[in-house]
């Protein structure tokens, strides 16, 4: 695979200005400034930019939608990276923030957004820190802040901190959040282009897509778009995780393969092992198989393999793991994230969750398993927000492609992998009783 | 315990992570906890969004959030007391109840665990003697298991007040739990 990268195309970090600078670094802002605003969106929709959280929707077109007259107006960068196996808007945040800060002012004086905000998870303290100290060297240069390099454009900055809940990387429950309310999504329409922050427009965009524009506005949409497939522009930072030999973050055009990441930069699996699952794109994302490494990373191939490229989170899971318990942890986790506002999400999570540990623990009847299928087909397109979804797609997916490993735990009345599956040690220590709670 | 395969992960994970910055020091408390909420609720077009981080400078200056606290915030944000806690109840983060000088927070989400956040947990356990959500006699530590930290390449991710210690095996947790006991001596 040949070496395509844009926004983590260096060595080390360019978390000081100056590094940031010398590479080239806010010269593209000095441009867009002189640019009209709605030839820059223009250009991210001519690239096919398509948003990085999870969604994977046309970057240029969501800001398309934006009313051109109403103020005030916000730009929200979604830095809520919370979907279990991804982490990869932490190494951008980490290693090139000023790419997301030069990214972000241009962003805004796009769609003419009177202040921008950065929601960036709590638990990302070091990474907080880090965007703080680049938003004051920002500040410090003019390139943040009134009238910016003396264009007249006023472009305000506030990083806000979340605390603690994956719900708030949904858009509406992020705004919710960021209005100072409990972190629950709201009904869509309308949508938050209309009626976003304080009712007013609002544009929400993920941490790497806002980074990737001024690559974009620097060498033209024409270009971005010449990286990647038909229908999935450019490059993409993928997170690769599990039973691998270089777990990490990888940047690949999205002409890649699952195998070539797993295998050409992650080393392939751990020695003495074999690959037994691959989770394509975040925990939320249906199982593929192991015959399916030759997938290509794009959002139509995945999707054509029966799952989805979600937030370009790949995790590998080898031999040695119970899929049972891999479901329960995953059920769990939603369960756990539920806000408790839509009735399918509270219970379905809490229902399906149940029935797992009492497969896990061999106390399922035979018809119980049909009767997860049947919780999960209860939740499926029915909440307010994808929360639900996030339960049921995977948990229904490890059902159908490993069957016969749900089926013998009920025959065995337990699970067969106690010993080797590194999910054990929470369910079944029995020195640590009640280990998981 | 130690499993060769696990192992090799780690190894990787220790050449793919990047370099992290040194923490900035805690922010000062020289003025007045009111004062400082005034501070970031100046940041914001309405004063309500700033409710978080007056819940965080609220919950730096007590340990936890104790009834008092949701008084000072909401006098200083203009909400009320019960809508503060409301808040507050939603989020992992926020303490409702005291905790131990050092907050210990396990990950055990998909990631961390298929390469050994269990073991972690579970050395944790037998090195303080505590259950998780449990605070040590002495007051020294709380142990808690977390979802998805974020650091899913590098785990098994461990935050001690807040900071990542990643990836952090669990023949790595005695000496780790050793050093805070002295620091916490001191």
């Amino acid at each position: 695979m040949s070496d395509q990268r844009v926004l983590l195309d260096f060595e080390g970090d360019r978390r000081e200005i100056a590094v940031y600078e010398e590479a080239g670094g806010y010269a593209t802002l000095r441009k867009a400034l002189k640019s009209d605003p709605a030839e820059l969106v223009a250009t991210v929709d001519t690239a096919g930019l398509r948003g990085r959280g999870g969604a994977g929707f046309p970057t240029g077109r969501k800001a398309s939608f934006l009313p051109k007259d109403r103020k005030p107006a916000y730009l929200c960068i979604n830095a809520d990276e919370s979907e279990p196996c991804t982490f990869k808007d932490r190494e951008i945040m980490l290693r090139n923030p000023h790419a997301l800060i030069e990214g972000i002012v241009i962003m805004s004086y796009a769609i003419g957004a009177t202040s921008a905000f950065i929601y960036i998870r709590g638990e990302y303290r070091t990474e907080f820190e880090v965007l703080m100290r680049a938003a004051e060297q920002a500040r410090a240069k003019g390139y943040v802040g009134g009238s910016v390099l003396g264009s007249g454009y006023d472009a305000t900055l506030v990083i806000h901190r979340g605390a603690g809940a994956y719900i708030c990387g949904e858009e509406t429950a992020l705004l919710s959040s960021l209005e100072g309310e409990r972190g629950q999504p709201r009904s869509k329409p309308p949508f938050p282009a209309v009626a976003g922050l304080y009712a007013a427009p609002t544009l929400v965009n993920n941490v790497e897509t806002i980074a990737t524009v001024p690559f974009i506005v620097e060498r033209g949409g024409e270009w971005y778009a010449s990286i990647g497939t038909e229908r999935s522009k450019g490059t993409r930072v993928f997170s690769l995780a599990g039973n691998v030999k270089r777990p990490g973050n990888y940047e690949l055009p999205l002409t890649a393969t699952l195998r070539d990441l797993i295998e050409g930069q992650g080393g392939g699996v751990v020695d003495g092992h074999r690959i037994k699952a691959i989770i394509p794109g975040g925990s939320s994302t249906p199982v593929l198989m192991p015959d399916q490494i030759d997938t290509g990373l794009d959002y139509e191939s995945i999707a054509a393999a029966g799952s989805m490229s979600g937030s370009g989170a790949v995790t590998v899971v080898d031999d040695r793991t119970c899929i049972v318990q891999l479901a329960l942890r995953t059920a769990e986790f939603y369960k756990h994230e539920s806000c408790g506002k839509c009735t399918p999400c509270r219970e379905g999570t809490r229902w399906g969750t149940d029935i797992l540990r009492k497969i896990e623990m061999g106390e399922a009847g035979q018809g119980e398993l049909d009767l997860l299928l049947d919780v999960c087909d209860r939740i499926l397109g029915k909440c307010l927000c994808p929360l639900g979804d996030a339960m049921a797609m995977p948990v229904a997916a490890f059902v159908s492609r490993f069957r016969d490993e749900f089926q013998r735990h009920i025959d065995e009345g337990g699970c067969p992998f106690v010993d080797t599956s590194p999910f054990s040690g929470l369910y079944h220590d029995h020195d640590h009783a009640g280990a998981h709670a | 315990m130690r499993d060769p395969a696990t192992e090799q992960t780690l190894e990787g994970a220790r050449q793919t992570r990047p370099q992290m910055p040194e923490p900035l020091p805690e922010p000062p408390r020289d003025r007045p906890l009111r004062d400082r909420i005034l501070d970031v609720v100046a940041l914001y077009p309405e004063p309500r969004s700033a409710i978080l981080p007056a819940l965080r400078l609220a919950q730096d200056e007590h340990g936890w959030l104790p009834d008092e606290a949701f008084e000072q915030v909401a006098d200083a944000t203009g909400l009320t007391p019960a809508y503060c806690k409301s808040v507050a109840s939603f989020y992992d983060m926020f303490r409702l109840e005291p905790c131990g000088t050092h907050e210990i927070c396990v990950c055990t989400s998909l990631a961390c665990t298929l390469v050994g956040a269990a073991d972690t947990l579970n050395a944790f356990r037998d090195e303080l003697g505590i259950g998780v959500g449990e605070t040590s006699e002495d007051g020294l530590f709380t142990l808690r298991t977390v979802e998805c930290y974020g650091g899913c390449g590098w785990g098994p991710v461990v935050s001690v007040d807040e900071r990542y210690h990643e990836p952090l095996p669990a023949s790595e947790v005695a000496p780790l739990v050793e050093r805070l006991r002295k620091e916490g001596k001191a």
